[in-house]
């Protein structure tokens, strides 16, 4: 009976965008603002692509969530961000650190599993981090940011700075206990944090109508203190508008809003996704509205490029994205005595024993790893060793479906 | 020196810790205007006000991972969890954030928190406040575990533990909140995480407990001694992780005989694992197999005297201490 009923409705890019946001087309900003903007979609498709392709190859591991279609949503809300203020997102942010200026090296080299990488391997695809451009993680637990998102909104409000967090998540993390905990403890401290739902319209393969009793996300947390609005998340210009206002917001007037963007992805839940759950057409409607190819038209029609422009625009993504490729490739593994590090932050004295290392009879302290035996490393290699077994087994087509190729 | 209780020692580390770093605060259930549930947090609102001692709703897994995400952003937050029962609500937080964050993101980021509860039983309170979890989140890697027993540790290990740059569980036990014992006094006073206490100097068996239990090993050993002519080393740990386990492999090197208390459940127990560490450090020593004294393997019971018949005391000390020694006298 379930199944009848999505199969009837057809999620249609029409009927979800944003209410009482369409009625004017947003100005577009300054030439170099579109310029930019366009090519920050462009290089975000341009590496899930080749992030896609090169988890066929098996460069990549475990699970690879991508964001193609998602990209106006990312690059309208960081567009209008601080340096200064903070991003958190979910386990589908490669584009989200991207766009807050991570090098697309080191997030290559991190979905490799390479000691470049943005947390040196330790994270992959899940959980990309950068400190620095305060993109603060990528998270694999649905609904695990939102407290986080609080906790440094509350920092932020403790130390008198006007920095804003930005909390990204999906229309799933909606239903767990983190988004009623989290909306309500926000609105009660007026944390400085906008919430921003990318709604893609599925919690991995079941739809927003058949996990939500309130399918209107943007009315979710009206009992917990947060007013919502919805946006079309196709839209990088009405994604920039409304961001900005709600970053305002938080910023001048202490007051956390939810944002609902209507948006899409492409390709599965993950590489592994067979996309039994919607139809093919629904996809393809979506993929009309595209976020890149829309507003490339837009700009190339208000004469604020050429068709030449956004050809070396996605020549220059192509060539970062390859560039990137080669990067990774090229990154160590690794090195095998490294891992401990980083499990703890140990002081000058370290009495005590933090972990204990029993991969091997010559049980040591796990921090003292890199003074272990010559027996304790043998056996570590001869560990490590079955990662090249998997690669094989990988190569020869022990692989997950294969996901569509892209329209670009 | 001055004689306090357990917990006006842990209400001083606080105090002084904020007063000494204004990036420190705490958050949690009742922990302001109620002055804490246990009255750890009594007088901290009137000194340091509401921005810095915060009612928080019961939204443990939140506060938790609030305490994550302000640690991230540069503070140095305490959150106290009313009960261990209740961190279970926050576990998703605990373990996969707070334990992991430093790790999985190559260092890039530190989670200096300091979570304390309390737990233990012997107050009827029944199957879901009263028990001990040590043993769950000494097994999480990122983790520290301090698990104080005396009023001057209590403040000690509090102190190290707002310093220390590691997400910190802060195990209490509420019938130690009102023993007495001599603290040191606005000097430092910190207990350096890592460092076992000999409580008593002995060469016949060792005993390791903790929290509540080193009190009543401490009695089971006056027993050995007056009665059957044992001398026991008691050893408190103090702390679970880091471990101090080079203090307990020479005493059992030294006494050959080793016996584990705690109050928490024997599967996969603190004494499970120190049993392991022991028999594989010091096997040549080893005159008995290593015994462990545990709670009973349920919940805990409300009535009084199945509480009490599920929690060890001191005959099922001085009992394994001599089953180690049958037939060496």
């Amino acid at each position: 009976m379930a199944e009848s009923k999505t199969k009837s409705r057809r999620r249609t890019a029409g009927s979800s965008d944003g209410k009482g946001k369409t009625a004017a087309k947003p100005k577009l900003p300054d030439k170099d603002t579109c310029r930019e903007l366009l090519s920050q979609m462009a290089l975000i498709r341009r590496f899930e692509e080749e992030a896609g392709r090169q988890y066929q190859r098996a460069k990549a591991g475990g699970f690879l969530h991508l964001a193609i279609g998602e990209e106006a949503t990312i690059v309208g809300t960081t567009s209008v961000m601080r340096p200064d203020d903070y991003l958190i997102g979910t386990y589908r942010t490669h584009g989200h650190a991207i766009a807050r200026g991570t090098d697309p090296k080191r997030v290559m080299a991190e979905i490799f599993g390479r000691v470049d990488g943005t947390s040196g391997g330790r994270g992959g695809s899940m959980h990309i981090f950068d400190l620095e451009r305060r993109f603060m993680g990528g998270y694999g637990i649905v609904g695990g940011n939102l407290p986080l998102a609080a906790g440094l909104a509350l920092s932020s409000d403790y130390k008198g700075t006007d920095e804003v967090t930005v909390c990204m998540f999906g229309d799933g993390a909606s239903n767990t206990g983190n988004f009623g905990e989290t909306m309500n403890v926000a609105a009660l401290w007026s944390l400085p944090v906008v919430f921003l739902v990318e709604n893609n319209l599925y919690g991995m393969g079941t739809a927003l109508e058949r996990h939500s009793a309130v399918p209107d996300l943007s009315h979710k947390a009206d009992g917990l203190g947060i007013p919502g609005v919805r946006v079309d998340g196709m839209d990088v210009l009405a994604m920039r508008e409304t961001v900005a206002e709600h970053i305002k917001l938080a910023r001048e007037d202490r007051k956390p809003t939810l944002i609902e963007a209507f948006t899409y992805r492409y390709r599965g839940h993950s590489a592994a996704d067979p996309e039994v759950y919607r139809e093919k057409e629904e996809v393809e409607e979506w993929q009309r509205k595209d976020p890149i190819e829309t507003f490339a038209k837009r700009l190339i029609k208000e004469k604020v490029i050429t068709e030449k422009d956004l050809q070396a625009i996605r020549e220059e993504a192509d060539r970062t994205v390859t560039d990137a490729v080669e990067f990774a490739d090229n990154s160590p593994e690794p090195p095998l005595d490294s891992l401990y590090d980083h499990l703890y932050v140990l002081g000058n004295q370290v009495p005590g024993w933090y972990g204990v290392d029993e991969r091997s009879p010559d049980s040591h302290a796990a921090e003292e790893e890199r003074d272990a035996t010559a027996r304790a490393r043998q056996l570590a290699e001869r560990g490590a060793e079955y990662a090249e077994d998997e690669e094989l087994r990988e190569a020869e087509g022990d692989q997950p479906d294969t996901p569509p190729e892209d329209v670009h | 020196m001055a004689v306090m209780r357990m917990r006006e020692a842990l209400r001083d580390a606080m105090a002084e810790e904020m007063r000494r770093d204004e990036n420190v605060f705490v958050m949690g259930e009742d922990v302001a205007v109620f002055q804490g549930s246990f009255k750890v947090t009594e007088g901290l609102l009137d000194e340091f006000g509401e921005k810095r001692v915060r009612d928080t709703p019961i939204s443990e897994n939140t506060i938790v991972g609030m305490g994550v995400g302000a640690g991230m952003g540069g503070l140095r937050p305490i959150v106290e969890i009313m009960t261990v029962n209740f961190a279970l609500l926050a576990m998703d937080q605990i373990v996969n954030h707070a334990a992991a964050i430093p790790y999985m993101f190559g260092g890039q980021v530190r989670v200096p928190l300091v979570v304390r509860m309390p737990g233990g039983g012997g107050h009827q309170l029944g199957p879901t406040h009263s028990h001990s979890f040590e043993a769950l989140f000494l097994q999480i890697p990122g983790l520290l575990v301090a698990c104080p027993s005396t009023p001057a540790d209590g403040k000690g290990l509090l102190k190290a533990a707002i310093r220390d740059d590691n997400p910190v569980i802060f195990i209490e036990h509420e019938s130690l909140y009102g023993l007495r014992g001599e603290v040191p006094e606005n000097g430092d006073g910190v207990v350096n995480f890592g460092e076992a206490a000999v409580r008593r100097d002995g060469s016949d068996v060792t005993i390791v407990a903790i929290l509540r239990m080193v009190e009543v090993a401490m009695q089971a050993a006056k027993t050995l001694s007056d009665e059957h002519g044992v001398e026991a080393e008691v050893i408190d740990p103090r702390t679970l992780r880091p471990l101090d386990l080079d203090t307990i492999i020479r005493s059992v090197q030294k006494t050959n005989r080793a016996v584990i208390v705690e109050e928490g459940w024997p599967h996969g127990g603190v004494g499970a694992n120190l049993a392991a560490l022991i028999q594989g450090q010091a096997f040549d020593y080893l005159d008995a197999p290593v015994e462990r004294v545990t709670g009973a393997d349920v919940h805990m019971p409300y009535s009084r005297r199945m509480e009490q018949a599920a929690i060890p005391h001191g005959e099922h000390i001085v009992s394994a201490a001599l089953q180690t020694l049958e037939g060496s006298r």
